[in-house]
Parts: C-alpha cells; sequence; structure tokens
C-alpha cells in the first residue's frame, strides 16, 4: 500500500492507504472526520464537498492518493475555535439546514461559491449550488445563508 | 414568559442544535464504528420475479476475510419472523386483509428487483461485496407484475393470496353518494394519478448491532423515525428476545420523510447475525441501495366523480383508487391509502355524502408506504385536481368555485361524511390571504406580458386539509390499528434547577431540541440554553411512538406540556411549605412560586434545590425529587389548512416549465417557533414540486427500477425555485393544551395540485384540460405539440 500525505485542516497527515480508497473514505475512516458526508454513489448530491487546494472537491469523486501533497480542508476545520466561519455562523441564522446531512457539503461548496463571485445575485447562489441536494429545506433558507453570508465576508 | 428570555412559544429562537451539525460534528448512524466490528453486504435479486432454485455459497465462504453467508433457510431455522403490518383495516365484505409473509431474507421466492437473498458479512465492506459476486444464484424467472391497472387477477404473487389484491376496503354510503350523483345538474368525471415517487432522505439508512453476552442483551444503533417501535417489533415479533434486552438508539438521522419509520430487513439480519458471530456488525446502504429497497411513496390511480348541482354546490363524491403497495406489506402501507386518505376526501368542502373503494394492490415492485403527508397528499390532490377540471367545466373562476363549497368558519365542530370531526378551521381567510399574496387580480396581466415574451404563463390553486397526530388510540384500535397512538414526555428537574426532556418522538430535522426547549422555558421560566431534549434513546425514555404524521408537537409537545403542569403542581406544594402558606393560595408567574396577593415568593431554582435536599419539605404530603411523567392520548387529529398557489411560465419550444412564484397561507393553529414552522414549509413544498415536476419511480416492463440514482431520478435542486412567500392564519386546535396543529406535512400535500393545476391553466389556452406528474419537458412538449396539431386540424 502506497503512503499518502497531505495536510488536513492544517495538520500534516500521512499513512498508508490502498490504491482504491476514494477520497471521502480516507477522510473519514482512516482520520475519523466523519463530518464529510456520503449521500449518493455518482457523484451527485454534494453532502461530500471539501477544499482541496482552496478549490471546493466532490471527494467522493477523487482518490485518496491524488490528493498526495494537497493542502485539504474539511468542514471542521473552517471555524475558528468556538467563532464560527461566517458561512457557518450564516446558515445558522438563517435557518439554512435542517436534518443537517447535507449541511457540511453545502456549506463548503457556499464558501468557494462566495470566494471566488463578489456580487452574487440569487439566481448565481442558485445555480452555484446546482451540485448539492437538500432533501429538508426547499434552499430557500439555503439561499438567504449564502446572501447574509456573502455580506459578512465582505462580497 | 418572564421578561428578558425572548424564547418562549412564538418566537423564532436560532437552533440549539445547528452548532454540531455545521461543525461536522453530528454524529449519525454511519459514523460509528465497533471494536472489532464486521460489514454486511446483502446480495439482492436483479430479477422481478423468481423462484430461487439453488444458491452456492461454497467458493464464496472460502472469500478473504469472510465471517459468515446467511441465507432465508438460515432465518427460518432459527425461527426470526419478518417485519409485520401496524393496520389492518377490514375489508368491505367483513374480512381480513391478506398478509403475506415477509421473510427478512427470501426464502424460496424473490419478488422484486432488490429483494434480500443473502448477506455476507465480512471482515470489511470491499471482501464482503467481492465475496457476494462468488455467491452462484439459480433463479427460475417468473412473469413480473409492474402495472397497477393491471395487476389484479395476473400472475400470482404470493401463494396466500390468488389476486394479488391485499384488501378491499370502503367508506362511506355507496348508495346515498349513487342517489346524489344520479339526481346531481352535472357529474364531472376524472381519472387521477398520482405518480410513484422515492424519499431520498439525504442519508441513506444504516444499522450497527453489537450482542453483549456478559448482559445477554444487543445494541442496535439505526437511523430510525421511531426506535421504541423498532425495538418493540424487533423483539417480540422478529427475534422473539426480551424486550428489555434490546436497546436501540437512533441518533443523529439525516432526514426521514416516513421512509425510516419502518423496520427494514437490514437491520434486524444485523442484529439477529451479531449474536451469531459475537462481533458488531455494520450496514451502510450505498444511495442505489436506497432506490431499490426503501419505501416509496404514492402510486394510486384513482377514477373520481364529482356531483354539482344548479348553483355548482358540491353535492356528492365518489372516488375508486387502486393504491400500489408493492411486494410485501410495510408497516403502514394499509394505514396510507385507507383511513389516512378516504378520511380526507372531504377536504376543505361541505360535501353531503360521499363513498370510496380502495383496494390495494401487490406488484411485484418494492413496497410502498407512507411518504411526507401519508395518504394525505393522494386524496388532496386528486379532490384539488377535480375541483380545478370541475370549475374549468362549468366556467367559474376556481378560487370562486372553491369559496362557494367551503366548509363556513361558523359550521365547526363540523362532521364529514368520511368519518372525521374536524374541531376548528377557516379556510376562506387564508384564501383571501394566498390570492392577495400573489396578486391573482393581476394575473391576466402577468400571462399577457409573457405570451409576448413566447411564453406561457398559468396560475394554480390547491386549498387543502390535513389530518394530523392521528389518535385517539381507542378510536386507531377499532379501526384495525395495532398501535396506541399517545406520546410520553418525562420531565427530570435537577437540583440545580436545569431541566432534562425525554420524549418518545424522534427529531431528524425538526428542531425538537429548540422547539420543545421553548415550550420548557415559556412555561418555567428558564433559559432554553439550561434545557435538554434527549430523544432516540431506549434506555433513556420510557416509551414512545416516534415522529411521522406530523405529530410531534401536537402530540409529544403536549405531553411535556403535560409533565410540566405536574412539575408546576408539586412545585407549588413544596414552596407553600416553605412560604408557610396554604397550596391553594400558590401560583407560579414569571419563573417564581409566590403567595398570591404578597411579596412572598421562592425562584424555581430554590424549590428545585429543595425538592433534591428537603431539608424543610413537606414530607406528609409529596415524596421528594422532581421528575414527572406524562402520557398524552389526545382527543382527535388535529386539522392544519390553508391554500397555496404556484405560478410557473411554460416555454413552449422546450416544455420547460418554469416555477416564477409561490403563495401560501397556511393555518397551523399556535406557532412554538415560526422560523422552524417556515422551513417546514419550505422543505414541504419543494418535495411536492419535485413529484409534479420532476420525480418519477419509473419501473420497466420487466420490474426494472429505471430511476435507481441521482443520474435517472430527478432531485429538486435550489435552481428549481424561486423564493417561497409564506404567511399564516390561526384558528387553535381547541382540544391540546398548546392549540398546536403540526406543520410538517402540510408543503408536500398542498403543492403538487397547485403547480399542476398552474400547470394546466397555462396550457388551457391551447385547450388542454389535464396533465399528469411529473410535468416533464418531453411531457408539456407533447401536449403543447398534440393540441397544436389538433387546432390546425
Amino acid at each position: 500500500m502506497p503512503t499518502v500525505s497531505m495536510k488536513v485542516n492544517g495538520q500534516s497527515v500521512s499513512h498508508d492507504v490502498a490504491d482504491n480508497t476514494l477520497l471521502v473514505t480516507f477522510l473519514r475512516e482512516t482520520l475519523g472526520l466523519t463530518g464529510t458526508h456520503i449521500g449518493c454513489d455518482t457523484s451527485q448530491c454534494g453532502a461530500c464537498v471539501i477544499h482541496v487546494n482552496g478549490a471546493s472537491v466532490k471527494s467522493c469523486t477523487m482518490l485518496a492518493a491524488q490528493a498526495d501533497g494537497a493542502d485539504v480542508t474539511t468542514i471542521e476545520g473552517i471555524a475558528n475555535g468556538d467563532d464560527l466561519h461566517p458561512m457557518q455562523q450564516a446558515f445558522h441564522e438563517n435557518h439554512g439546514l435542517q436534518c443537517g446531512f447535507c449541511t457540511p457539503g453545502m456549506i463548503m461548496s457556499a464558501i468557494e461559491l462566495v470566494e471566488t463571485n463578489k456580487n452574487l445575485s440569487e439566481q448565481d447562489i442558485r445555480e452555484g449550488l446546482e451540485g448539492n441536494i437538500c432533501r429538508c429545506t426547499g434552499y430557500h433558507n439555503i439561499v438567504k445563508s449564502v446572501q447574509d453570508a456573502a455580506q459578512r465576508m465582505g462580497g | 414568559m418572564p421578561e428578558g428570555i425572548a424564547e418562549g412559544i412564538g418566537a423564532s429562537v436560532r437552533r440549539k442544535e445547528d452548532k454540531k451539525f455545521t461543525t461536522g460534528k453530528g454524529r449519525y448512524t454511519d459514523d460509528i464504528n465497533r471494536p472489532g466490528q464486521l460489514h454486511a453486504f446483502f446480495i439482492r435479486s436483479d430479477v422481478a420475479h423468481a423462484k430461487i432454485k439453488n444458491i452456492d455459497t461454497t467458493k464464496a465462504l472460502k472469500s478473504d476475510g469472510v465471517a459468515a453467508i446467511y441465507t432465508g433457510e438460515d432465518i427460518a431455522a432459527d425461527g426470526v419472523g419478518g417485519p409485520i403490518c401496524g393496520w389492518a383495516p377490514t375489508n368491505r365484505d367483513g374480512s381480513a386483509p391478506k398478509e403475506p409473509p415477509h421473510p427478512l431474507l427470501a426464502n424460496g421466492k424473490v419478488r422484486y428487483v432488490g429483494d434480500h437473498i443473502a448477506v455476507v458479512i465480512a471482515e470489511s465492506m470491499e471482501q464482503a461485496k467481492s465475496a457476494a459476486e462468488q455467491v452462484k444464484i439459480d433463479l427460475e424467472t417468473l412473469a413480473p407484475v409492474v402495472d397497477l391497472s393491471t395487476a389484479i387477477g395476473n400472475t400470482q404473487i404470493h401463494d396466500e393470496m390468488d389476486d394479488n389484491v391485499y384488501f378491499d376496503w370502503e367508506l362511506g354510503d355507496e348508495k346515498a353518494t349513487a342517489d346524489a350523483l344520479g339526481s346531481a345538474a352535472k357529474v364531472i368525471e376524472l381519472t387521477v394519478t398520482n405518480n410513484r415517487v422515492i424519499p431520498n432522505a439525504m442519508e441513506p439508512r444504516a444499522a450497527v448491532a453489537e450482542y453483549d453476552e456478559t448482559n445477554e442483551s444487543y445494541t442496535l444503533y439505526t437511523s430510525s423515525q421511531n426506535p421504541h417501535l423498532t425495538r418493540l417489533v424487533m423483539a417480540a415479533f422478529m427475534m422473539q428476545i426480551p424486550e428489555s434486552k434490546l436497546h436501540v438508539i437512533a441518533p443523529d438521522v439525516g432526514g426521514g420523510f416516513g421512509s425510516k419509520i419502518y423496520i427494514y430487513p437490514e437491520e434486524a439480519v444485523c442484529t439477529w447475525a451479531t449474536k451469531k458471530l459475537r462481533r458488531p456488525i455494520k450496514w451502510t446502504a450505498n444511495r442505489n441501495e436506497a432506490f431499490l429497497g426503501d419505501a416509496h411513496g404514492r402510486d394510486h390511480i384513482n377514477k373520481v366523480k364529482l356531483g354539482l348541482d344548479q348553483n355548482n354546490k358540491i353535492v356528492g363524491l365518489r372516488v375508486d383508487t387502486l393504491a400500489n403497495l408493492g411486494a410485501y406489506l410495510s408497516a403502514f402501507a394499509m394505514v396510507t391509502p385507507t383511513y389516512l386518505h378516504g378520511t380526507l376526501l372531504s377536504g376543505c368542502y361541505d360535501i353531503p355524502t360521499i363513498y370510496t373503494n380502495v383496494k390495494g394492490v401487490c406488484t411485484t415492485t418494492v413496497n410502498v408506504d407512507a411518504y411526507r403527508g401519508a395518504g394525505r397528499p393522494e386524496a388532496t390532490y386528486l379532490l384539488e385536481r377535480t375541483m380545478d377540471y370541475a370549475a374549468r367545466q362549468i366556467g367559474m373562476d376556481p378560487a370562486e368555485f372553491r369559496r362557494i363549497n367551503f366548509i363556513p368558519k361558523d359550521a365547526f365542530p363540523y362532521q364529514t361524511a368520511v368519518a372525521l370531526q374536524y374541531d376548528i378551521g377557516d379556510y376562506e381567510t387564508p384564501l383571501n390571504r394566498a390570492l392577495e399574496m400573489i396578486d391573482y387580480k393581476g394575473f391576466e396581466k402577468r400571462r399577457d406580458e409573457a405570451a409576448k415574451r413566447g411564453k406561457y404563463r398559468g396560475i394554480g390553486l390547491s386549498s387543502y386539509i390535513e389530518a394530523c397526530g392521528i389518535a385517539p388510540s381507542a378510536v386507531v384500535g377499532a379501526l384495525g390499528g395495532r398501535v396506541g397512538l399517545y406520546e410520553s414526555a418525562v420531565v427530570r428537574v435537577d437540583p440545580t434547577g436545569t431541566v432534562s426532556v425525554f420524549t418518545g418522538t424522534h427529531s431528524h430535522g425538526q428542531g425538537h431540541d429548540t422547539t420543545f426547549a421553548q415550550i420548557v422555558a415559556d412555561k418555567l421560566g428558564i433559559p432554553i440554553a439550561n434545557v435538554d431534549i434527549v430523544h432516540g434513546d431506549t434506555d433513556r425514555i420510557p416509551f414512545g411512538m416516534g415522529t411521522y404524521g406530523s405529530r410531534s408537537l401536537a402530540v409529544g409537545g403536549t405531553a411535556i406540556s403535560k409533565a410540566l403542569d405536574k412539575v408546576i403542581e408539586k412545585g407549588k406544594i413544596i414552596a407553600a411549605h416553605m412560604l408557610e402558606a396554604a397550596d391553594s393560595d400558590m401560583e407560579f408567574k414569571d419563573g417564581k412560586f409566590a403567595v398570591a396577593g404578597t411579596d412572598k415568593e421562592k425562584s424555581f431554582g430554590e424549590i428545585a434545590l429543595s425538592a433534591y435536599v428537603p431539608h424543610n419539605f413537606p414530607h406528609d404530603k409529596l415524596e421528594p425529587g422532581l421528575e414527572e411523567t406524562a402520557f398524552y392520548d389526545p382527543l382527535n387529529f388535529t386539522y392544519p389548512a390553508g391554500t397555496h398557489i404556484a405560478e410557473v411560465e411554460i416555454d413552449p419550444a422546450t416544455g420547460v416549465v418554469e416555477l416564477v412564484d409561490w403563495a401560501c397561507c397556511d393555518d397551523f393553529g399556535n406557532l412554538i417557533n415560526p422560523m422552524i414552522v417556515e422551513g417546514q414549509v419550505h422543505g414541504g413544498i419543494a418535495q411536492g414540486v419535485g413529484q409534479a415536476l420532476l420525480e418519477n419511480a419509473h419501473y420497466d416492463e420487466n420490474g426494472q427500477l429505471l430511476t435507481a440514482s441521482y443520474m435517472d431520478y430527478c432531485m429538486p435542486r435550489a435552481d428549481n425555485f424561486p423564493s417561497l412567500q409564506v404567511d399564516y392564519t390561526v384558528t387553535a386546535c381547541t382540544h391540546n393544551d398548546l392549540g398546536v396543529k403540526g406543520c410538517g406535512e402540510a408543503g408536500a400535500i398542498a403543492s403538487p395540485p397547485a403547480l399542476i393545476n398552474a400547470v394546466v391553466d397555462a396550457l388551457s389556452p391551447l385547450g388542454v384540460t389535464d396533465m399528469t406528474m411529473p410535468a416533464s419537458p418531453e411531457k408539456v412538449w407533447r401536449a403543447i405539440q398534440n393540441a397544436q396539431t389538433k387546432a390546425a386540424e
């Protein structure tokens, strides 16, 4: 088994993993970072979205080995101690979550969306989150959360 | 509520449970791993209907990491039973319904694609899957039975049932209805199909089972909406073990929508096998298994006849329904199309006579059971489609046609022709408010403006009623229910005045941690930070019926309220003793026990401490401690109602339906947390719009599910919706302490007919009068083409 090394939430990790280990499995099973979820088998639901070198990635579409040397951030790594990331805070303030299962992926996608797009319109947000499925909220409050976070993040 | 604590009833308090979920600290079943655990993989049938001639596991058993492979014979040899039905309605000829057995692993026959043939248990999931490929299964295929309309009397699926009819049920007065329709000025006839959908909670189902030899007990972590029912059924009917020896924990659960009410074979097989192997066993469904194996929803065909008099008042309604229940009977499969459907056929309307006949039909497809709304969306869809169709036939404005047929607000309590007695309601106020919100009067201008852009614009209404919090238990029992439908609550006050509430309902997105804490905060005058809501654990909670049917607040919340009342009553007696006053002079207000008319008082915290340090305590009247239990069995259902209005635009070139506006006004009685209620409405609308516009479970003629992944099953996405306008009116429920009705399913009940009525309205200038769900681009485009061809002829 090859050794895979990467930085996850600021910490260097190094583990032997099978060639076919998905990055999401590596995070959940090897590192115990269970905040990243698996909601489908076809890379469509977005529950597993994380950031790899700053870009949002569906971690079920990537092998752990492909992240060798990368800088990985998961939902567990975006708050600063007890201070939530503005996107986390905005989801809380705007009731942007219900069962919470899609939430980590939704927040990670939304952060990249806001960071890479200034002056997002409501339609931009709706289209930008097309790769994340939520069954609970009807998206209304997720969109509001992202609009609020964009303000908080100086967008 | 004491001043300064804006966390009581009616406040949009931000949710207590959010922090764990937004930081990735939620704990779902698949996040749980036990030392030494094995992994289970289920081998499923890839054909719809077949005899199992042989299963050869010889080679697979030698595969790396395999601990065991079990088949239906092993289950049968141990006498382990299968899932049972929670409700058995009586047939119209007085006989009992047919309930063919549902083995945990197929025994002799498979009856749908996805049916469980064997389980492979191995050190890792990869090894289990790899070994599964080595299992040789010899099947003799039989004719599938897929089409609902021709399933009755087709190829026999179960030995116990020669016609593929589980039950043949009726409600209402057949003769009076026939007479009313016979003498009606006009009879509107319509066939209404409710398409089959797949619940798709985002968390796939999962189970981790563990046997403890020292206590001879089992622990099961499972993604369940009702852990106590899981324990009861699994212990008493499947495993036949003492109920006290099975500890069921439903930790964080990622959505349910009905699909996680039921006890499925996977968690039962894991629980059975963990004792055999003396190792923890874990199973997590992948999404494909969720599509194939989770109970589906809806799937009805209805023939509707609605009679009107000369003034367009409804004189009678007859509905004949075929309900596809799939290959085996799921727990609530028989109540969903009967007592949760037939009883709702009066809707918001004053209908003198109604008759309905429902046949529950067996097909070689996966089980169909309650899905968000459970019978009530199906009833509402057929009624509201028919109301709209009728309004067009008679040339009347659909809002006005509804208005003249509404039960007037001074007619409550109102006895319907189909058994229910509505306690309170006012249907015209929410209709008028929703019309105002969407600017109904200005619609024709918007239609004209859209036409200039080459789009067809339409508007559609749906006025619904639902019945939440099934009850009372005695009536449930008389109608064939095999469970009670009360709820329990324990309120435990600690010596320092903090409070834990143990509820038998289960929160999987509904926000009980917050809403229930608000009830406590409101009644006891303490901050919600001092309140913990405990759910989902059979060892910690006395008993519970779980969460479904929008029952949690109306039934579970009322149980909490009653337990709190007992705490306050006990507190008054303690305080009276400490203040040397008469018990009857005590009042509790703003978190303080006071002697009426004086400034003598004790804080809630002082009384809590005194209850546990009972130095100065009325020992002659009370036991120490401050913990109270209440079991609440409601007197009646609650009846939320309202009007939803959809506005759509259709592009004739592509057939794509764009939802451009939504306005709704609902009456849920009193609101505890309006923010959470609004979120429930949004989510319900999205699920209903999904069904009406995008979603469809499609089996081909061989019984293969063609929509078994997110590649093929179209889930609603953020860009399918506009912002949703939500408002409320309030008529408080008359028979529970909180005056609440429930809000979890309303959106999903109201929205499909509103959407389809809007699509039909948009296409009505072309002569289109009907549209089936989902209104997919292809279907809409064809309807436009056909209409244009007809017009040209």
